[in-house]
């Protein structure tokens, strides 16, 4: 896995998959990207802290219609991680149509790879497959 | 205690496909027909507010170099959806402050350029091996890897995200919202797309992003709209057939969206509507009880639904019932969105959040032709953008 490198910095993948928030250290509003500071409370302090690899769909929608490149359809899934913390990506596994995807279904984070860059290292992304 | 400001004159262009126009002969039709429909010339204005999202940097200061430089400030506004209704405020709040009595508000938007609208940016460097770029550290643009990002997406997750939590609503409501409006806009010359369609011709139309299909979302408009603004002194001194169709801004507030745990990810269009008009019922001293019409933000089909509860228009979790009980329905109690709203007008960005003051306007002042809401006497605007930014308006006919 050494020519891996993740599609997001949020995701990890040692020593198993998984997703790294950064929470308020004042309030532990959590989230996902590099921040600036806590716009819940202000707060100037972060610390790292692993997310749930499970969840539950929170929303969803079917794409059909994208840009070119974009492989079409695509199910994109909102998933609210147990314990806290919401994350989007693709939901992996299910048929890409409406009767297939339950709201509220619960979910647990797989990887995948989505493409290579001219040295070989594979990208890597995470999705979201119903438990 | 909201300022006494009054819309004196107004108008938009039909909202359509503009070839042969750019954003400045649009702006300056919209512009010169509101100062004419105000019995005012550009020499009596004394403050100017452009808003336009992809336009040209300088519009507001092209625009004067069209149709009339008098050195007076001009503010390019943009803000997401919300951007014709902030560039009003920008002279609403001229006034407000004294610092004006007679200003101009014009929105513009072609939006040819726009494309599939992106809510975040692509990541990537775009070069030959991977680099992280952003604050995600994103080493490709994630669209269709992480989800997607585009508006038509966005849009259809926050009706799901709705659906979740009230079984009592499915597709189906959202279905019959475009239904709804598009019927409306048979009545309405200035809209893009005048067509009845049926439900079953919507639930079949060629699908974006489920539950979204063509027939749900906004089409690719041309447009403007302008208004011109008085104090309540300077409306005095107008002739008396314009006090007399002079439009009263009871209240016009803009807000932000509040922090949420999921704003981050799923952009958040309620809690910023809810405080916008639960503000503008307070200034204005008014309830949902009172409106005869509301204009509001149907980007997509499935926003609308949310915004008969984001209003007030309904009780929490009533909005299904709403629907059924055909209130929001042109015949109904409440109509929404008379004017075919922005699926079948269109959505020029820069230019709605003016476009529906003025359709709010025309049937205060009796003026709608066919599609007249009788003895509209009390109307409210609604934009919002993702980001979020929301503008609410409520306007009241001059009391003769």
């Amino acid at each position: 896995m050494a020519d891996c490198m993740t599609v997001v910095d949020y995701l990890r993948l040692e020593p198993e998959p998984s997703l790294v928030a950064q929470d308020c250290s004042a309030c532990g509003a959590r989230y996902f990207a590099r921040r600036n500071a806590c716009s819940k409370c202000g707060g100037q302090g972060f610390a790292a802290a692993l997310a749930a690899t499970t969840g539950k769909l929170r929303a969803f929608t079917i794409v059909y219609r994208a840009a070119p490149g974009v492989t079409v359809p695509f199910i994109s899934a909102v998933v609210d991680l147990d314990g806290g913390g919401t994350v989007q990506a693709n939901l992996i596994g299910v048929e890409p149509v409406p009767e297939a995807v339950v709201l509220g279904m619960c979910a647990r984070l797989v990887i995948f790879p989505v493409g290579e860059d001219a040295m070989g290292t594979k990208a890597i992304a995470f999705g979201f497959t119903p438990t | 205690m909201p300022a006494d400001i009054w819309i004196v004159g107004t108008h938009m262009t039909p909202f359509g496909r503009y070839p042969n126009s750019d954003e400045i002969d649009l702006a300056s039709t919209a512009a010169v027909s509101a100062l004419g429909d105000a019995q005012v010339t550009v020499r009596d204005i004394q403050v100017l507010g452009s808003g336009t999202l992809f336009g040209p940097i300088g519009t507001g200061q092209l625009l004067q170099h069209q149709i009339g430089q008098t050195g007076i400030p001009a503010y390019n506004v943009q803000n997401a959806c919300a951007t014709g209704a902030s560039a009003l405020r920008i002279v609403y709040l001229t006034i407000a402050a004294g610092e004006a009595d007679l200003g101009l508000a014009v929105g513009v938007e072609k939006m040819g350029r726009a494309g599939l609208l992106p809510t975040v940016t692509a990541g990537g460097g775009g070069g030959d091996t991977f680099e992280r770029i952003g604050r995600n550290g994103a080493i490709m643009d994630t669209e269709g890897v992480l989800g997607t990002g585009t508006m038509p997406g966005a849009f259809a997750q926050a009706g799901m995200d709705y659906l979740r939590e009230h079984s009592e609503v499915s597709v189906e409501h959202f279905y019959r919202i475009a239904e709804k409006n598009h019927r409306h806009s048979m009545l309405n010359p200035l809209s893009h797309y005048r067509k009845l369609f049926t439900v079953e011709e919507i639930r079949a139309a060629a699908p974006i992003s489920y539950p979204n299909t063509v027939l749900m979302c906004s089409p690719n408009t041309d447009g403007a709209a302008a208004a011109v603004l008085a104090s309540g002194s300077r409306l005095r001194m107008l002739p008396l057939e314009v006090q007399r169709r002079a439009v009263k801004i009871s209240a016009s507030i803009v807000t932000t969206d509040p922090w949420t745990p999921a704003g981050e990810t799923l952009p958040d269009i309620n809690a910023c509507t809810r405080n916008a008009a639960a503000k503008a019922y307070e200034v204005a001293a008014l309830g949902p009880v009172d409106l005869d019409l509301v204009e509001l933000h149907d980007c997509f089909a499935t926003a609308e639904l949310l915004h008969y509860e984001n209003l007030g228009l309904c009780e929490p979790g009533g909005a299904g019932d709403f629907l059924d009980s055909g209130a929001p329905y042109r015949e109904g109690r409440i109509p929404v969105n008379v004017s075919g709203g922005l699926e079948s007008k269109g959505h020029p960005i820069g230019a709605t959040g003016i476009a529906n003051l003025y359709e709010v306007t025309t049937h205060l002042r009796g003026e709608a032709g066919d599609r007249q809401v009788p003895g509209a006497r009390v109307g409210m605007t609604h934009v919002v953008g993702l980001g979020s930014t929301c503008a609410v308006h409520i306007l009241e006919r001059a009391v003769t």
